[in-house]
Parts: C-alpha cells; structure tokens; sequence
C-alpha cells in the first residue's frame, strides 16, 4: 500500500474522503487480493465492487457514508489493480472467482452487493453461477446494452482488425518489460481525466496518491501494465443481458445519462424486455459513468432505503 | 534442447525437436497434454526444422497461480514462439489447432500456414455461456493446470468472433489457402470456419507438402 507522501499532502485529503478503517488480504488461490473495510467490524457486510482499471479507494467518499449508516463495508483491489497482486493471467471468470474469495473470506451467507461498471457484469454472472450468495444487488452504471464495454479488457470484445490483433500481441512480446509511464502527480490527475472528464481535478489528484506509486523518476499508476483497456475477445452484451431476465434477487440499477470514455452507454429502454419483475432502474440525469463519486449523498440514500 | 522464453510472467518452454535449415514448423499441443520429447511420425516428412511449445501451465512451462485462462493469452504464448522461431508453419493439435488458427489470423504475414488437427480441447465451450465455474480447482500448481483444463475446456468461441481469424488469415497472407483442416472433428466454429473462402479441408500431409515451399 502507498505509505503517506509528506511532500504531497495537500493532495492526501478529499472533502468527505475517508480512507479504509482497516485492511486486510485475501490468498485467491495463490493471488493476493487487497481488501478494505469501512465502518463497524460487527456490522452487517455490505461489498463494493470497483469497474475495470479501477481500485477500491475510489470508494473513499461514498462507502464511508453507507459505513456511518451501520454497515460494514467491504471492498477489495481486483487482481493488478491497486494493491492486489499482479497477476500471470487475467479473465473475467478469474475476476468472479477472486470476488468469491473475498466474500468466503467475510461470511458463508448471502450478502448484498453494490457494483460499479464492469464490477456489475461480474456480480450478474456470480448472481447466476452461485444464486445463494447475493441477497440484494446494486448496479451503478454496469448493466449492459452496448458493445463494446469500453472498460472491459483484452478477452470481452468482438470487433478487431489485423492492426489491432498484431498490436496486442507487440504489447504481450514485451509485456515483462513493460512499465507504466512515470509523471508528476499532477500529470496522472491529467491523464485520469482523459478517461474520466467529469470529475475534479482535485479527486483525481486524490486517487493518485492511493492508485498511484512514487518511484524515483516518478509516479506511475499501479494498475498492471499488462492489462491493456480495450481489445478484444468473444464477449457480448447480450449474455449478460440473459442473466438479467434470470435473476432471482432484488435488483436496482443506476445508469448514466452523459456518455463518456468509460461509460457502457446503457440505454435504460433498451433494458427493459430483460429486467426481471423485482428490478428497479434508476437514470440520473446530466450524469456521468461515476454516478456514486458525482452524487455520493444521492446515491447512498437510494442504496440504504433499498437495502433496508 | 529446451529454451524458455518470457511471456509477461510466465516462462514458456520451446523445444527443438529438429534443428536444421529449410522450412520451420511450430507445434502446438492439446489442452492437457505437453510437446512431444522427438518429432512424431506424421511430421517426419517436413523438410526443415521443428520446434514444439508448451503453453503456459503446461508441459515445462510456468503453472501461475489463480487461473485465469482465455484463448487469446494462449495466443500470446504462441506469438512469442513464432518471434523466437521466427516465420513458421504452425501445425497444433485441439487446442493447439484453435490457438493456431487465431495467431493466423493475428499474424498472416509470419505464419505461413496452419494445420488443425483433431484433439482435446478442439471443441471449447460453445457459442453462449453455460453454468460459470467460479470456485477453486484442487490440484493447482502442477501441470497441467486444473485451471486451464476447465476454463480453456470451457472458453467460449463464438462462431462469428472465430470465423473473423479465418477471414484474416485468408484475406493478409500473402500464400494461398493458409488454413487447413485436416482432422475430422468438427465443432461449430470450425464448420463456420470451413465457410471461409480459402479455407480448406486436407489430409495434413498434402497441407505440409503446399506449406513447405512457402518457406
């Protein structure tokens, strides 16, 4: 984990930030996982689920607000992402069975689950795979309708030319010589907001300090420079879109109204001929992909009175 | 004699079965089997030399921890074979057929053909996703990966998504009819596969034969 940086402190705190109460690691068949709790150790269990390229801190303003409302908030860096083990392989079902340890690791019973992006794909295919296991699910901007989702990697999407083929594999030749780029803090806040345009510079500059490490000539992002965004693989919408129409829990989707680079373009209309009877979607308006870090308060209220 | 070559973290063993010039032919395995120890009696007749690659968590190769298995890393490991083999043809078996195939159409210009051949894990897990094995498996960390014989026995090949390599491979190599079918399974994406102008079915033999003089 990033130890505190006494040359960037002014960057070491966020407005209504709070950074874990206690962390601890998670042995995902010989990949450790970094995982992070908010809130009453005593509490009930309550899981986040970060997107793709993303990382548990990004959770720091709004699981603090579920953890004041009693829960005990458990969320865990994905394999290669922040400070979980980086990885020899990485595929979405290896991401499903990461996030079941995790949830081993906490309690055998049916937990709720709130999901990010990419992170609800994952839950819609635990929620299939192992219905006993989630007793509620949230799904912050993750349900399907387009191809490609842009923050799905390497194996999850169809369209590809011979370029882009011979280009994956030019980056797997030299994969383990690989790194990131090294820049300012400033200039990883700069860079993150290509991806994530709609929120502040000063949240940005925030997650570089947990997302990011400061090597000699540098800061780099510690996400694996293996793992590329975007590529290809057989993946489709539509999966996911079948698992909807089976699902047995109550259901309650966000989705976002303002596309951006990240953001899965969920078309709430589109969705409904899958939904199953007990789902409730929720569109918020002139909202990017990160609904929970734009309107953390707004979001949280609507998840502890489904919850409840 | 034995090389390992690093893909990402993953040291993968490349063995030379015959050394020579001429032609160079790359073989890939099945799921859960390893490269042969001499060159089997069906490539006897190829004029050059002969290499054969174990895939990650397989054979000699590295057993990574966690799983995590897809196809397309797999074709990863057979691209960083052809970079140390230099321009090849590829001849794979089940599996190894299918991973030739994509790195085919991946890299028309350096594979100068391929043969599928029938064997396990030719057949993947179909077009759509079936009930998802998310738990451990016992057994990891030995070879072969308990993970790679359920998630590559269960990866999924769509057929549109396979039949694209064969347009690929087909449409950018400079040699004609650079894919061949030479076993006689024949799983969905391989019948779509078939489909493609310029794919053709032949005895493995005949296929070496037009693949030798592409050199």
């Amino acid at each position: 984990m990033t130890a505190p940086v006494a040359e960037e402190p002014r960057f070491l705190t966020y407005p209504g930030a709070r950074r874990p109460a206690r962390h601890r690691w998670v042995d995902s068949y010989g990949v450790r996982l970094h995982v992070c709790e908010w809130g009453d150790a005593d509490g009930p269990p309550l899981f986040l689920v970060h997107g793709g390229s993303d990382f548990a801190g990004t959770f720091d303003v709004f699981a603090p607000l579920l953890a004041d409302a009693g829960w005990r908030v458990i969320s865990w860096d994905h394999r290669g992402h922040g400070d979980s083990d980086h990885a020899a392989l990485y595929s979405w079902d290896a991401d499903v069975r990461d996030a079941l340890s995790v949830l081993d690791s906490t309690t055998p019973d049916a937990v709720p689950v709130v999901a990010h992006s990419k992170g609800g794909g994952m839950m819609l295919q635990l929620a299939e795979a192992l219905p006993y296991r989630l007793s509620k699910l949230v799904v912050v901007d993750g349900l399907p309708s387009r191809d490609p989702a842009p923050d799905v990697s390497d194996h999850e999407h169809r369209k590809f030319t011979q370029k882009t083929l011979a280009e994956w594999l030019d980056h797997r030749r030299a994969a383990h010589i690989n790194l990131r780029k090294p820049g300012t803090l400033e200039e990883l806040a700069r860079r993150r907001k290509r991806m994530n345009p709609r929120l502040s510079d000063d949240w940005l500059r925030y997650l570089v300090t947990i997302g990011a490490r400061r090597d000699p000539d540098g800061w780099r992002w510690k996400l694996d420079p293996a793992i590329r965004f975007g590529g290809f693989g057989p993946w489709s919408p539509e999966w996911s879109l079948q698992r909807l129409k089976g699902l047995k829990v109550p259901l309650l989707g966000l989705t976002a109204t303002v596309e951006e680079e990240m953001g899965w373009g969920t078309n709430h209309r589109a969705l409904l001929p899958y939904l199953p009877p007990q789902a409730e979607i929720i569109p918020f308006e002139n909202t990017g992909h990160f609904i929970h870090i734009e309107h953390p308060h707004r979001v949280a209220e609507l998840v502890l009175e489904f919850l409840r | 004699m034995t090389v390992f070559l690093q893909h990402n973290r993953v040291k993968l063993a490349l063995h030379t079965l015959r050394d020579g010039t001429g032609p160079r032919l790359l073989l890939l395995h099945a799921l859960g089997d390893r490269s042969p120890e001499r060159v089997p009696a069906e490539l006897e007749g190829w004029p050059g030399s002969i290499y054969a690659l174990d895939f990650t968590g397989h054979g000699s190769s590295t057993v990574p921890a966690g799983g995590g298995y897809t196809a397309e890393a797999l074709m990863g490991d057979a691209d960083v074979g052809l970079a140390a083999t230099g321009p090849a043809t590829v001849v794979g078996r089940g599996l190894g057929g299918y991973i030739g195939l994509l790195l085919a159409g991946a890299r028309p210009g350096e594979v100068r053909g391929v043969a599928i051949l029938d064997g396990p894990g030719l057949a993947g897990g179909g077009d759509r996703p079936g009930p998802a094995v998310v738990r451990g498996v016992p057994g990891a960390l030995s070879a072969p990966d308990p993970f790679a014989l359920v998630e590559l026995g269960s990866d999924l090949r769509p057929r549109e998504y396979v039949r694209r390599f064969a347009v690929l491979a087909t449409e950018h190599s400079p040699y004609a009819n650079p894919v061949a079918v030479c076993g006689r399974q024949r799983p969905a994406w391989l019948e779509a596969v078939l489909e493609v102008p310029g794919v053709v079915e032949e005895p493995l033999e005949a296929a070496l034969r037009r693949f030798a003089v592409f050199g």
